[in-house]
């Protein structure tokens, strides 16, 4: 991994590593995603022969397994595509490459399995450090960074509002991110600010909410339904009080679980919340001059594009 | 000790009735009370402690050790504290309204996460995320 590169060099070609959710549900992230890279010019290559990252259920069962899962996308990424960096946008698969990093740094019997695994499914086994994980925030924010961005707007986001959520696990634990929290200019877990700050430089105006990584209850969707609507709808309600129009989202199952559970909400408790929500990057693309259809609004469950069209975007 | 689904009912009555800053002294004090739920549900006695300059803040420390994933409740009680400053602060402000709102919400919210993580096997894991990383980073 080249240290001395510089980012908006090193993250003008990364490894892809879409994972599950952006091929299904998240369909509209992977869409927009992908656009939004070829506007700015940036090379994204998918993982090859990718796999699950090992997720939540795999990982809760048998966490060396989810390691070696998430590290086996990494070993193909470094040794098989010779990439430096592995870009994910899903905050499930970013936090289970981070994860599969620190504990092959840290834990002898966590590299022990891996090694086992690797060289029994025929592959090099990924050593730490061979490849750089980001998420997709980090990518932009490196690659083309705010003033780059500003440049390339076309229009941009006419001032829309927006509560930005990161989700729970953006951030969290925070020892597996040991480039969260290095001082100025690195993202930061208490207060993340890289999809605030990319999408001001894209013209929007962020609203203060308090709520950006609470938890949206997405362990509790199927076995008490009721909670995960209840905790959905205090998140939806917070942005509205905080002024937004739109809430943006970087993560795919935080986007189904807010767009789903603010369907519910209406049906189970008759609450009825506007806010809309929109992954950062159909609003980047928006702001970038893509159209609606481009950035995917169409698969979006929270229909937004009749707000978006109001202000002459998409 | 007031249960934990008036807490709910009550900050749901002041989330959707317009609070004002006098109310601060109440959501905070409810928020207070739901973190005690926690500590005694852990046989603890909750503390009267402060941690900078907040009790909640010491509740919540408490709360989470052995138990990292309690963490993740960790910026909901510092915004809460947050806007308690906020509206002592400047009780006459004109955004005061709407931070007393936001104070109620951010309450609720911790009242429905530690509601959770109770009724979870107990005092089971309620977050998924990297749960063996957080049992060995304590």
């Amino acid at each position: 991994m080249s240290e001395t590169k510089p980012k908006a060099d090193k993250y003008r070609r990364v490894a892809y590593y879409p994972g599950c959710a952006l091929e299904g549900t998240g369909h509209p992230y992977n869409r927009s995603t992908k656009a939004v890279g070829k506007a700015l010019g940036l090379d994204l290559v998918e993982v090859e022969n990718w796999n699950c990252c090992g997720a939540m259920e795999v990982k809760n069962i048998d966490p060396k397994v989810q390691t070696y899962l998430s590290s086996r996308v990494m070993s193909i990424a470094a040794n098989q595509m010779r990439m430096d960096v592995v870009m994910a946008p899903c905050n499930g698969c970013y936090h289970n490459l981070k994860k599969a990093e620190h504990d092959l740094a840290h834990d002898p019997a966590s590299a022990a399995v891996v090694d086992r695994l690797s060289t029994k499914a025929g592959h090099p086994t990924y050593q730490p450090g061979q490849v750089e994980s980001i998420h997709a925030l980090e990518w932009i924010k490196g690659a083309i960074g705010e003033d780059g961005l500003r440049e390339r707007v076309k229009g941009g986001l006419k001032g829309l509002r927006i509560a930005n959520y990161y989700g729970c696990m953006y951030t969290r634990p925070r020892n597996i991110f040991p480039e969260k929290d290095a001082g100025p200019g690195s993202e930061s877990t208490s207060k993340p600010h890289f999809m605030d700050d990319l999408l001001a430089a894209a013209g929007a105006v962020n609203v203060e909410f308090p709520l950006k990584t609470a938890c949206c209850g997405g362990a509790h969707t199927l076995s008490d339904s009721d909670l995960s609507t209840k905790l959905v709808l205090n998140i939806l309600n917070a942005a509205e009080a905080a002024g937004a129009e739109i809430i943006a989202t970087e993560c795919p199952t935080c986007h189904s679980g807010l767009e789903m559970h603010q369907i519910r909400a209406e049906k189970r408790f008759q609450r009825k919340t506007r806010v809309k929500i929109v992954y950062f990057t159909q609003l980047l693309g928006l702001a970038l001059g893509l159209s609606a259809r481009q950035v995917g609004l169409h698969e979006n469950v929270s229909e937004s594009r009749e707000l978006l069209a109001g202000k002459g975007l998409g | 000790m007031i249960a934990l689904e008036a807490i709910e009912a009550r900050l749901a009555t002041l989330a959707d009735s317009a609070p004002a800053a006098g109310d601060a002294e109440e959501i905070l004090g409810l928020g207070e009370a739901i973190l005690e739920h926690w500590v005694r549900a852990r046989g603890e006695s909750p503390t009267e402690d402060r941690q900078e300059g907040s009790r909640l803040l010491a509740l919540h420390r408490q709360g989470t050790r052995e138990m990292p994933s309690f963490n993740a409740c960790r910026e909901s009680c510092r915004e809460l504290v947050y806007h308690y400053n906020l509206l002592k602060w400047q009780p006459e402000h004109p955004d005061a309204g709407r931070r007393a709102r936001m104070m109620a919400l951010l309450a609720n919210h911790l009242c429905l996460f530690v509601g959770g993580k109770l009724q979870t096997e107990r005092l089971g894991e309620f977050c998924c995320a990297s749960k063996p990383v957080r049992a060995q980073s304590g």
